[in-house]
């Protein structure tokens, strides 16, 4: 016998492991809509085989609440039971002796106090509320409702124009969305239950890329409507498009010089090239639609009047975006080399290239804003990019590949740190950003907080400093023009109408606050929809694209095929696509992978996709 | 065409074609439950599983297109095990009362588990309880259901209603009223087609024999006069729960067997039939002449299910709706009024029984204001279905085979052939035509061919229209049904893309012939068939016109007076306003409410 011995996993252990880890995956594709009573009853009994088997609050009491649980969903349960459930679960919270227990009880408290009425409908008419909003995932959390595994099929097939023509038939944006979507359509992808998510923004650049220009859909016939656009960004452009589709005359109020709103002034080159995101914007124009640039809202010179477009128009969509800066509020923001996100890229949008040759700059936000500014900043040739955030590196907000992306490129993430104030030499220019180092502590919110961490103030020397924590709404002229505002952000329904306001719709980043592209372009689609109706017609969007049938063979797990891009010393050099196309090899790989779920499981219910609008 | 092999066997299908189908081609017969062509091709039950040589995964047959150089082998021992055990996991959560259960020797589920030599099932039964058995004509027994969804899908697609939804999620997810609602509080039009395309009984038509068998049961209380009618679909296809054909179940065998049963006397809804052609006709007729007055189309009334869906769906167009009630209600006012004048009886003894295809037939005789015969009793007291009939007549150990043919019972038993097309699509507006046309032109026109374009039995569009030219007026008539089609129809008519002057509805697809309280078939679609039948029965009655019923022209000469007189007006028409029916879920965007 040895004294000790070296601790060795088992084989079943190692098993274990791999189903953990499979688990997690597929706790993270949960479709959204499942019942909170069955998924609190299915998370108890992963807590109760985590128990120890020591305290009775543990061993005795979880095993009582599924018990319990399963009263509820099998019909049999009252109210009285509820009690029990509560009181049991409290005890448990209380009086188990350590964070096992504890913790299980805790989540069924929280599941009963915040999903009540579900506990109830099984209790008194042992029904359940839940409905499963996700038959097909991506579909289900993409706001625009593209038909994404038809499109992934098409790509497949190297049917790319189709594809591209599918895509269109939601978002008439699918060269910038190729390019620069959040693809909140991932986040649920049920390939993830066997491997990872599809890549499925890839899949969208593997269209564009191979479809080269494809023309828009035929016009219907002219209806003699007119409606006025005002803004002429993702949103405004999309409501324009289908408007104009529908065989209503539309016009776009835009008040800078160039249409396309935060996709070309604020998302910089290098992510979506202006010569790409005019393909979008000429296949709307295509259609007829007329543009009035430099115009603002207003009763100034040149402006042009709420009521004037009211009285002129048949129909009026509000989608001025949000282009507005936030302040710091700390000491010396007027320096000379302080400038907002908002202003650094609008001006790249206009193709005013900043030169930072020589310069230090501070990058201060965590948002992808701030990633879109440091990586600016160091294309504009800057000799250091700092990037200063209060919260940790996995507290940031901007995607993790855009913080990498800019770490590769030679960005500083200066992490915990909080911005005090803004040191200026005698001409008021900025010499060095002195910022207040933080700790991570207690969790407000599901976020933790940055607190005091008892150090000293620090001087980061720099040139530049780069406000980057978030935009505004330039609501006042609505306002005044007697439209609903409410915290800076224009008050409209969930189908864009305005209350009140006859005849006037507003959506985008105006109504929701600073968002992504893809929830513009959704609202800017519903937006179109309801104008139609409220102008007294009811035209569908449809599209006669044959899907191919699903893949028969046996799925093989496989990795995702995740876009690359150019060598970080090279991109970092210019504005040009730093991400670099994928081959069709690659693509035909990928679009292997999806599952389609519009044909198995839930997808193919009630007659399974969506073929119009 | 597509080149594929099965079971080794080289087969050419034409493109499209699903992997069913194509063994279906070839004589091989796989095993369904959730398949429904067209409708519900889900691939939930996973019971038509076959194998796709090299794959590990079985494939569904019902929904799977073939390809060229495809191989399928139908029943390897991987084919058959897996199958076997889906068939018992369903079998575990299906509560087996056979010998009990209406839907006995009918059952999809028995016939599959009996051919796959299911003897005993090695699961532990577990049975929900969310049974839906309220008071309403359509009823659901949660512990039958084997969540094939073919309700829903039927529901949804062809009659664009949306009743039934999947309910829950998870392991216990199961068929309920969509939106949280009761079926009582929903817009449900009782049509039935749920109850017919449910393989297992978990659906069902509520049953209302125990009213009339029994000891307590109205045929056996000696103080009552029990009358029964028969609608014209029956008898086209009560034969059906017999295995016999319908000439040797035909309409006079019905009148046997209903007599043999205990009812004291045997009418025919035909009678009625023609007293609807001679009312809603001359409503119609009344309406050409002021056409400014009135909107159009001017709609049929005789289906309860139609006038439901109208009422929840298109509350603004029930104005359109003929007044004249369906020939069931013009039976039972009739029978407690002049009937019962006729034997001296007093119309609360008498129990006004009707016999129906149709499952709201139960609903509209529970319609409050329907009842305009006599003071304190219902005029049809009880809405039976062909298959309670037909229920009836086994528990009454009836050979139906063996009985001698039998004429109905007068005044209330003679039909036109006008009259006994009323049970299939289109067959409502040839005889108002036959007759409006009579009225118009002072001449009969031919019974088989004049009005021949609005037999939309064999038709694949939404709907049929035809335009008459009678006498300098052009008449505009359309034809459809299911409740689909109608609203496909409706929205034309509403956004002007179409214009009619009448419109037949029914809410069934094929008609009254493919209605809700029908024999069932699981897979089979007889409406067609049976159409055929009524169409026969027509081309050899004597009588092809509802205006020379001589027992219509005797009520009218001994009691009513003229159509759409006075007497009508009290006994033959209804407000249908004067009820309520919920709200639609959702509604077309041009619809106020």
């Amino acid at each position: 016998m040895s004294r000790l011995s070296i601790k060795q996993e088992s084989r079943a252990q190692t098993v274990v492991e791999g189903l953990y880890k499979d688990m997690e995956r597929r706790i993270s594709a949960s479709p959204s809509g499942i019942c909170p009573v069955d998924t609190t009853s299915a998370f108890l009994k992963m807590c109760m085989t985590q128990s120890c088997g020591k305290c009775t609050p543990c061993r005795v009491g979880l095993f009582q609440l599924d018990q319990l649980m399963d009263m509820v969903l099998d019909g049999t349960a009252t109210v009285d039971t509820l009690h029990i459930i509560h009181t049991t679960a409290t005890a448990i919270a209380n009086s188990a002796d350590c964070a096992i227990g504890a913790e299980a009880g805790k989540m069924v408290l929280r599941s009963l106090d915040g999903c009540y009425d579900d506990y109830m409908a099984h209790i008194k008419s042992q029904s359940c509320k839940a409905k499963l909003d996700m038959s097909i995932p991506c579909v289900a959390n993409c706001p625009a409702d593209v038909d994404i595994p038809g499109y992934i099929a098409l790509v497949g097939e190297k049917r790319y124009a189709d594809a591209v023509r599918l895509i269109r038939k939601d978002n008439p944006f699918p060269v910038a969305c190729a390019l620069i979507c959040e693809h909140p359509c991932e986040a649920r992808c049920r390939r993830t239950l066997m491997d990872a998510p599809i890549n499925i923004r890839g899949m969208k650049r593997a269209a564009i890329d191979g479809a080269g220009i494809v023309p828009p859909p035929e016009r219907m016939a002219v209806t003699g409507k007119e409606v006025a656009v005002i803004g002429g960004g993702p949103s405004g452009l999309t409501a324009a498009y289908y408007l104009q589709l529908m065989g209503h005359q539309v016009t776009v109020f835009e008040q800078r010089s160039s249409l396309g709103g935060m996709l070309r002034y604020g998302i910089p080159a290098y992510r979506l090239p202006r010569e790409m995101l005019q393909q979008d914007i000429d296949c709307i124009l295509s259609l007829g639609v007329k543009v009035q640039l430099n115009t603002r809202i207003g009763t100034g010179a040149g402006e042009i009047s709420m009521e004037e477009r009211q009285e002129r128009y048949n129909a009026v969509y509000s989608s001025i975006g949000a282009h507005k800066d936030k302040k710091l509020d700390v000491e010396g923001e007027e320096a000379e080399g302080v400038m907002s996100a908002v202003e650094l890229l609008g001006k790249i949008g206009d193709n005013c290239y900043p030169d930072f040759r020589g310069k230090r700059v501070c990058v201060i936000g965590g948002g992808n804003v701030a990633m879109d500014c440091t990586r600016s900043a160091i294309r504009a040739g800057a000799d250091k990019v700092m990037c200063v955030y209060r919260r940790r590196i996995e507290d940031m907000t901007a995607l993790p590949e855009e913080i990498q992306g800019a770490q590769a490129e030679g960005a500083e993430i200066v992490e915990l740190h909080a911005p005090l104030r803004i040191e200026t030499d005698s001409s008021n220019k900025v010499t060095a950003l002195w910022t207040d180092p933080k700790q991570i502590g207690i969790i407000k919110g599901g976020r933790p907080s940055p607190v005091d961490s008892g150090k000293e103030p620090e001087r980061i020397p720099c040139d530049i400093i780069i406000v980057a924590i978030g935009q505004a709404i330039d609501a006042d002229p609505f306002a005044e023009a007697g439209m609903p505002v409410n915290r800076g952000t224009i008050k409209a329904a969930l189908w864009t109408a305005i209350e009140g306001v006859e005849g006037v719709f507003a959506g985008g980043d105006c109504v929701t606050g600073p968002a992504t592209a893809i929830r513009a372009i959704a609202a800017g689609k519903v937006a179109a929809a309801n104008i139609d109706n409220y102008l007294g017609y009811n035209h569908t969007i449809t599209l006669n694209v044959d899907i191919p049938e699903p893949n028969l063979k046996d799925r093989d797990y496989c990795g995702r095929i995740n876009m690359e891009e150019r060598p970080a010393d090279e991109r970092k050099h210019d504005f040009k696509l730093m991400e670099l196309p994928l081959t069709e090899k690659a693509a035909c790989q990928e679009a292997g992978r999806c599952l389609r779920c519009d044909h198995f499981g839930c997808g193919i219910f009630k007659g399974g996709r969506k073929q119009e609008w | 065409m597509v080149t594929l092999h099965i079971n080794d066997k080289e087969v050419q299908v034409a493109e499209g074609t699903t992997v069913l189908e194509a063994c279906r081609a070839v004589g091989l017969n796989i095993p369904t439950l959730c398949y429904l062509k067209g409708i519900n091709e889900i691939a939930a039950c996973r019971v038509c599983v076959v194998e796709l040589k090299g794959e590990n995964h079985l494939i569904t047959a019902c929904n799977t297109v073939v390809y060229d150089g495809m191989e399928i082998y139908t029943n390897t021992p991987k084919v058959q095990e897996a199958r076997r055990v889906n068939v018992e996991l369903l079998m575990s959560q299906h509560r087996t009362n056979c010998p009990t259960c209406g839907s006995n020797g009918v059952c999809q589920l028995q016939k599959v588990a009996s051919s796959l030599n299911i003897n005993e099932t090695i699961n532990y039964p577990h049975f929900f309880r969310k049974s839906l058995m309220e008071d309403f004509p359509i009823q659901r027994d949660d512990s039958k259901c084997i969540r094939c969804y073919r309700c829903v899908s039927v529901c949804e697609k062809v009659q664009t209603l949306g009743i039934w939804d999947m309910v829950g999620t998870g392991a216990r997810t199961t068929v309920g009223v969509s939106e949280g609602r009761t079926i009582s509080a929903s817009d449900c039009v009782a049509c039935g087609q749920c109850v017919t395309h449910c393989p297992v009984n978990a659906l069902r038509v509520r049953d209302d024999t125990k009213l009339l068998s029994g000891l307590r049961g109205a045929l056996n209380n000696p103080k009552k006069v029990v009358v029964v009618q028969t609608a014209p679909a029956v008898r086209a296809a009560w034969g059906e729960a017999f295995g016999l054909s319908p000439e040797v179940a035909n309409e006079k065998r019905m009148a046997a067997a209903l007599r043999a049963i205990g009812f004291d006397y045997v009418f025919d809804t035909n009678f009625t039939a023609d007293l609807t052609i001679m009312e809603e006709g001359t409503e119609f007729l009344n309406r050409m002449q002021h056409p400014e007055d009135h909107k159009w189309p001017m709609f049929t009334s005789c289906c309860p299910g139609w006038v439901r869906f109208l009422k929840s769906q298109y509350p603004d167009m029930v104005s359109q709706l003929s007044t004249a009630k369906s020939p069931q209600q013009m039976f039972g006012a009739v029978t407690k009024s002049y009937f019962a004048q006729k034997i001296g009886v007093d119309p609360k003894d008498i129990v006004c029984v009707s016999v129906m295809p149709c499952s709201a037939k139960k609903a509209e005789t529970e319609i409050p204001n329907i009842n305009d015969a006599a003071e304190g009793c219902k005029d049809v007291d009880i809405a039976l279905t062909t298959r309670e009939m037909c229920r009836m007549i086994k528990a009454a150990l009836i050979d139906v085979e063996a009985l001698p043919e039998e004429e109905f019972d007068s005044p209330l038993g003679t039909g036109t052939g006008a009259a006994v097309i009323f049970g299939t699509t289109g067959g409502v507006m040839e005889a108002a035509l036959r007759t409006c046309y009579k009225v118009l032109t002072g001449e009969n026109p031919s019974a088989d061919e004049t009005f021949k374009a609005v037999r939309a039995l064999a038709s694949d569009k939404p709907w049929v229209e035809a335009t008459y030219n009678v006498n300098g007026i052009e008449v505009k008539t359309a034809v459809v049904n299911s409740l689909g089609n109608a609203r496909k129809l409706i929205r034309a008519v509403r956004s002007g893309e179409a214009f009619y002057h009448f419109v037949e509805v029914m809410a069934c697809p094929g008609g009254c012939v493919g209605g809700g309280g029908q024999p069932i078939h699981y897979n089979e679609e007889r409406a067609a068939d049976r159409g055929k039948v009524l169409y026969r029965y027509d081309a050899n009655n004597t009588m092809r016109f509802s205006h020379e019923n001589p027992e219509v022209q005797a009520l009218y000469t001994e009691y009513l007076g003229e159509p759409c007189g006075h007497m009508s007006h009290k006994l033959l028409h209804t407000d249908h306003t004067g009820w309520q029916m919920p709200p639609a879920k959702k509604y077309d965007s041009d619809v106020k409410h």
